[in-house]
């Protein structure tokens, strides 16, 4: 089939429904690059974690009544305590010995929690009103408000991320300790507890993520493990540890894969693992690593 | 001025010993360092010196003995805490970050103590370095590098600096710039704890020497004394 034979409707919906996934490989792929940066860990917890943030969601408007715009705000937080807790009971302790301890150790918490999460709740998932209603009607197609709002979020909260992490001073520090955290340790600066801050901030990440996936998708107990392996993918794609890699990798894989779906749609499923095939194939460190990781 | 070690100096250390794993690199390490003096650890490759400034610095894993800090044990404290006490390091390997600026780079350690230079103290001393404020920090060259390294830590107020080789593998002019800087820092009122191969540099600058071998300190002479035991001395260090 031909690009052009395709009516411009379904090109604008699948471009949509790729940059909506895209929104979410990318803040989901940033928390990971920033944990592996600087903690030298595969965060196997981050696909539970974004789930945990969507349930947060979730519980505040059934229990509280307190709604989208409140869980924008309070289940970043939350799930960044949550996280910090991990870093400080469990993590904390594996700091050292291979990597392979803080793989496992993520992977099992990961299991839990979906599991107590799949106990409780069943595999059904839990609607979530979205809070956004109407759109933006083009000629051609309509764009519903709240996938744009998404994409818009999304967006300057991974470009926020960028800055902070690359323009500002505790940015440096973050930088300066992935390289050489003993003699950042010599200046004064107290680097567990930016490991510890570290592990927060992509943590809140995920439940961000979480948090604006609720109305889209339904609030399930799998919905991160489920995601999760498309994101390590375009983690991998990326460059491990590149912040700039995990956007645009994140955005780009997302908008791929509904082109895909678009001319070949049995091909969409596989697609990322295909670029990720490649990007190994040509260049092992992905499109931004750089070949010290 | 100089001489034999006053009663309360900045830096005590006593039958310092340390191991890397199984294998012991340091086995009796004693000094001190006056508040004000510049001091310099001479010694074969291997000897020890390094290890000895790590050890005060709070980066060896093992060791025993006791370090003192203006008379405040060290013991069981971490580098950032070594840090507060007004002690600053230098690494041999300089330790420039190659993902910061020259400018973050000096900005990154943060200030702990009133005294320290000013930024623009610190390019005066080092006019290279504002040049080249905005460069990456891989691209310097070797002497810029250990310029940078050295400038980083005048900045936060520590009060002692360890500097490890910091004239290794620079061309003599540059060689001959870092020594006026350092008379510049003695001038300021730094004290300064050296590891120094380049035994016509370190007797230019110190006021006393140590000279280890073996993870021991095997002699201790100020700078009257090594101009009459240069000869030993020169023996010991293999030059």
């Amino acid at each position: 089939m031909n690009l052009l034979d395709i009516p411009p409707a379904a090109i604008v919906g699948q471009l949509i429904v790729g940059l909506i996934n895209g929104s979410f490989y990318a803040l989901l792929s940033l928390g990971l690059a920033i944990i592996f940066g600087l903690l030298h860990i595969v965060n196997f917890a981050h696909g539970a974690q974004y789930m945990l943030g969507a349930f947060i969601a979730w519980a505040l408007l059934e229990f509280l009544g307190l709604g989208y715009w409140w869980a924008l705000l309070i289940v970043p937080l939350v799930t960044a305590a949550v996280g910090m807790l991990i870093e400080r009971t469990m993590l904390r302790r594996l700091h050292g010995l291979d990597p392979v301890y803080a793989l496992l150790l993520t992977f099992g918490l990961a299991l839990l929690i979906e599991g107590a999460f799949r106990l409780k709740f069943g595999a059904t998932g839990q609607p979530y009103a979205s809070p956004l209603s109407g759109g933006i009607t083009l000629p051609f197609a309509f764009l519903p408000a709240y996938r744009l709002w998404v994409i818009a979020a999304s967006l300057v909260v991974c470009l926020a991320t960028w800055w902070f992490v690359e323009r500002t001073r505790f940015g440096a520090y973050l930088r300066a300790a992935h390289e050489n955290p003993q003699l950042v340790r010599t200046f004064g600066i107290r680097v567990p507890l930016l490991l510890t801050l570290t592990y927060g901030l992509g943590v809140g990440l995920a439940g961000l993520g979480g948090v604006m996936a609720a109305p889209i998708y339904q609030v399930n107990p799998l919905m991160g493990s489920n995601l999760i392996v498309v994101v390590f993918a375009v983690v991998v794609i990326g460059g491990m540890g590149s912040i700039i890699g995990a956007i645009v990798a994140g955005f780009g894989l997302g908008v791929i894969e509904g082109m895909t779906r678009l001319l070949m749609p049995d091909a969409a499923g596989i697609v990322v693992f295909v670029v990720m095939l490649l990007v190994l194939a040509f260049k092992p460190s992905g499109l931004f690593g750089r070949g010290d990781l | 001025m100089w001489g034999a070690p006053m009663s309360n100096p900045l830096l005590r250390v006593q039958d310092l010993a340390a191991w890397y794993g199984e294998t012991q690199a340091l086995a009796r390490i004693d000094l001190s360092v006056n508040a004000g003096e510049v001091v310099c650890l001479l010694g074969r490759n291997g000897a020890g010196k390094t290890t000895t400034l790590r050890a005060v610095m709070g980066l060896l894993a093992r060791w025993k003995g006791r370090i003192e800090v203006g008379g405040q044990s060290t013991h069981g404290m971490p580098p950032e805490a070594i840090a507060r006490l007004g002690v600053a390091y230098c690494p041999e390997e300089r330790g420039i970050f190659a993902s910061l600026s020259v400018e973050e780079n000096l900005l990154l350690p943060p200030v702990l103590a009133p005294g320290g230079l000013t930024v623009a103290e610190i390019y005066g001393l080092f006019p290279n370095l504002l040049a080249r404020r905005h460069s990456g920090g891989a691209k310097l060259s070797g002497g810029e590098q250990q310029m940078l390294a050295i400038a980083r830590i005048l900045r936060t107020g520590a009060k002692l600096l360890l500097l490890d080789e910091p004239t290794e593998g620079l061309a003599p002019v540059i060689v001959h710039g870092i020594g006026l800087t350092i008379q510049k820092l003695r001038e300021r009122g730094f004290t300064i704890l050296m590891v120094e191969q380049n035994f016509r540099f370190a007797s230019q600058m110190g006021d006393r020497f140590y000279v280890i071998d073996e993870g021991a300190v095997v002699e201790h002479v100020d700078r009257a004394t090594l101009e009459r035991d240069r000869a030993r001395i020169e023996t010991l260090l293999g030059v």
